[in-house]
């Protein structure tokens, strides 16, 4: 961590209380109660500085600004206990919690503060806690000086070097387990002068859950193992539960307020997109660091990390809160909502203007484009009528191909000249059988033909196959035969073999 | 107290009288096997061999410690040394010879001390397991062999850690016994062992410098044997987190003897 531009002397104590906390651990096994031996120099320090106690709030809501323009002391009080609370409607979970809320009781200081810590383990818990504040600078985070049987108290201090927004939990092992329970908050470190300032601040940790039960099976629910090693939550929520933040739990803010939202991501495993509908984010403290992006639609919130969005609510109307993974959204419970009243404005946005009945190309009238080329279509069918040689071209084109299929399937029974063989193969050329009916000729090619038949006056007794023929192949050959050999006749299409063909 | 309970702690006084705990009633036999540490420095082995040893088939009840307090009146609530026991020594019972409401008889005794927990132990002729012995018993599962791969004890431990406390303990050997015949090694307290402050550094110091004694965040599985052991982890936690003088709600101890 970088060092900051703070007094020498202050820094020289900072560093000598840090190595003050290491030597805790050299304390004999058996006392009732651990001091350390004080620092002078950070006794020193700290009685130079003025004494408060820290406020401390449950999500949604944050303490308020801090307005004094020097170092204190600062000295913060937290319990953890182990508490079975509302993890959906119906559904209950045992929250290991920092405060008896999930998430953890949001803690607001200014850079440079001595923050003594006090961390107590209620009796009844059935672990020991600790806390790592990762604004801490130092080993552990605080970790290493807050390790708490249930029933006792740690007390450490720290001073807040680098200002910023950062995720405290517990990191009693197996940390990824009590990070699972609920056990991470908020520590919002002010620079020397503050925030910019802002209409309205709120608190939201977004954090997963692992049970047995699926989500909303009712119930108190037992942590899953399996389900935690294979980051495959039933339960992605804001602030502790499904709804936490919705209806009359929303936030709320008034047209041309300004809100500022303290996100941080407890994980344990999932990073965030973090999204409000209908808004953009005018200012991103990205990371929470200094670095500051604008004009943000959807900004990444890492599992142990947090992020400080800003942004003027322009118009009335709800703004949903989601991790942009939409199933943890829809599905899983990461869904809070911003309630904005107000007075309208039609410019920013102007509500619903129209509402129509829509048909898309289903449309009876059709839409412009396709009215149009449906008048182009007609338009050609018309020249096409009126210009007859283009009927005779495409009667041409059939019969050469007709001519083709003719010399490779039919003359070998039929003959060259379709005279066929006499007592044996019918002709076709004028042939008063097959000019009689269109559809039976198509037929006996579909299908073949069997038995007596009078041609011409003549009886015939044989059998032709069926002719393996696409309908454009049949339609072709027979608008060949029944225009040649002496035949005059009309020209046959496609759909009046398809016709024939399905017919049966 | 019923007449039946008063009978068995008079039993007992006479037993601890004649020396005859040898009999090693209400204990049984856990053969010579091993324990692999959940951490070890790398110039350790894996396991370490643990020779065959009797131990109490429950963790001790408020009425076996109340018997043992009643003979030894110094480990009285008001009486015992705060050096040895702090405030919270037997909190939950009425008085110094008194269970009361909060402390049935047949529950676990919760809320002694490491000195409290010892002290008892040395009047049956007995003591408190090491860690190794602890591991070694309750590696031995409910309905198979392997306590880590057991669904049954997996099932146990994870109700336990999902439901907080309410009201006083329930009675021991409510539960199934583990396989080698032990009752309540997991999901009913848990329990003081002799070594507990050496749970997490292992060997000599100078191997040991890089090991974090408190086991916090992702640190903790820096050369953890199975990171995935998470009751062990819970285990180690726990009992890092105490003093010799601790008196915790959720704690309690049984006794061991060696053949």
């Amino acid at each position: 961590m970088k060092p900051l531009p703070v007094h020498p002397a202050r820094a020289v104590l900072a560093a000598s209380a840090l190595v003050l906390l290491g030597s805790v651990r050299l304390f004999a096994v058996g006392e009732a109660a651990t001091t350390a031996v004080p620092d002078a120099r950070k006794a020193e320090f700290a009685a130079s500085l003025p004494t408060e106690q820290a406020v401390l709030t449950a999500a949604p809501h944050v303490p308020p600004p801090i307005t004094r323009d020097h170092a204190a002391r600062v000295v913060v009080n937290l319990e953890v206990r182990e508490v079975v609370k509302q993890l959906a409607d119906g559904v209950d979970y045992t929250f290991w919690t920092f405060g008896g809320e999930v998430p953890g009781l949001f803690i607001r200081v200014r850079q440079g503060d001595l923050i003594e810590f006090h961390l107590s383990n209620h009796p009844t818990s059935k672990l020991p806690h600790n806390i790592d504040l990762h604004a801490v600078t130092g080993p552990g985070g605080g970790a290493t000086s807050s390790f708490t049987a249930p029933g006792h108290s740690s007390v450490f201090s720290f001073q807040a070097l680098n200002p910023g927004l950062y995720v405290y939990h517990c990191a009693t092992a197996p940390v990824p387990i009590h990070v699972a329970s609920g056990m991470y908050g908020l520590i919002l470190v002010e620079p020397h002068g503050g925030l910019p300032p802002v209409d309205r601040e709120f608190y939201v940790m977004q954090g997963e859950f692992y049970t047995t039960g699926n989500y909303g099976e009712a119930g108190l629910q037992t942590f899953d193992m399996p389900k935690a090693l294979d980051e495959r939550p039933n339960y992605v929520v804001f602030n502790g539960g499904v709804g936490s933040l919705v209806g009359d739990k929303a936030i709320t803010a008034e047209v041309g307020e300004t809100v500022r939202l303290f996100v941080g991501n407890g994980g344990p495993n999932l990073i965030s997109s973090f999204h409000v509908i209908g808004e953009i984010f005018d200012r991103v403290l990205h990371e929470a660091g200094t670095l500051v992006n604008e004009n943000v639609q959807t900004t990444l919130v890492p599992a142990g990390g947090a992020t400080m969005v800003d942004f003027r609510v322009e118009v009335p109307g709800t703004y949903i809160l989601v991790d942009h993974s939409l199933f943890r959204a829809f599905n899983k419970g990461a869904l809070g909502m911003l309630k904005v009243s107000g007075e309208p404005d039609a410019i920013v946005y102007s509500g619903k203007e129209v509402d129509e009945v829509y048909l898309g190309g289903q449309s009876a009238a059709g839409s412009e484009t396709v009215r149009r080329e449906e008048a182009l279509r007609a338009e050609r069918e018309d020249v096409i009528a009126a210009n007859p040689r283009i009927t005779e071209i495409d009667t041409e084109i059939q019969m050469e191909r007709g001519k083709r299929i003719y010399f490779a399937s039919c003359f070998a029974c039929h003959g060259q000249d379709g005279e066929g063989i006499p007592g044996v193969f019918p002709p076709v050329a004028d042939s008063d059988y097959l000019m009689a009916d269109k559809d039976r000729a198509i037929r006996v090619i579909l299908k073949g033909l069997t038995g007596p038949i009078t041609v011409n006056g003549k009886p015939y007794n044989s059998a032709m196959p069926p002719q393996d023929l696409t309908d454009q192949q049949v339609a072709d050959v027979l608008t060949f035969v029944m225009n040649s050999f002496g035949n005059r006749g009309e020209d046959v299409t496609p759909a009046e073999v398809k016709a024939v063909r399905t017919a049966n | 107290m019923s007449p039946l309970r008063l009978l068995h702690a008079g039993l007992l006084v006479t037993l601890f009288a004649s020396g005859a705990w040898g009999e090693r009633s209400g204990m049984v036999e856990v053969p010579a096997g091993e324990f692999a540490p959940l951490l070890r420095s790398r110039d350790e082995p894996e396991t370490v061999p643990v020779p065959s040893f009797w131990m109490d088939v429950h963790p001790v009840t408020n009425a076996q410690y109340l018997a043992f307090v009643q003979t030894h009146p110094l480990w009285a609530r008001s009486q015992v040394r705060r050096l040895f026991a702090d405030e919270l020594y037997l909190a939950h019972w009425t008085g110094d010879f008194e269970l009361g409401p909060g402390a049935p008889p047949d529950a676990p005794v919760v809320l002694v001390s490491w000195f409290a927990a010892r002290a008892y132990a040395e009047s049956r002729d007995a003591r408190l397991p090491t860690i190794a012995e602890w591991e070694r018993a309750a590696a031995v599962g409910i309905d198979t062999d392997d306590a880590r791969t057991d669904p049954a004890v997996a099932a146990v431990l994870a109700r336990w850690f999902s439901r907080p406390n309410a009201g006083p303990l329930p009675d021991v050997e409510r539960g199934a016994a583990n396989r080698l015949g032990l009752h309540d090694l997991f999901g009913l307290v848990w329990e003081w062992v002799e070594d507990f402050n050496t749970a997490l550094v292992t060997g000599e110091s100078r191997a040991d410098t890089g090991l974090e004694r408190n086991l916090f965040c992702g640190a903790g599985s820096v050369g953890a044997r199975d990171n995935t052991d998470y009751p062990a982890f819970m285990r180690a936690g726990f009992r890092s987190s105490l003093r010799a003088a601790y008196a915790v709600p959720n704690l309690g101890f049984r006794c061991v003897v060696s053949p």
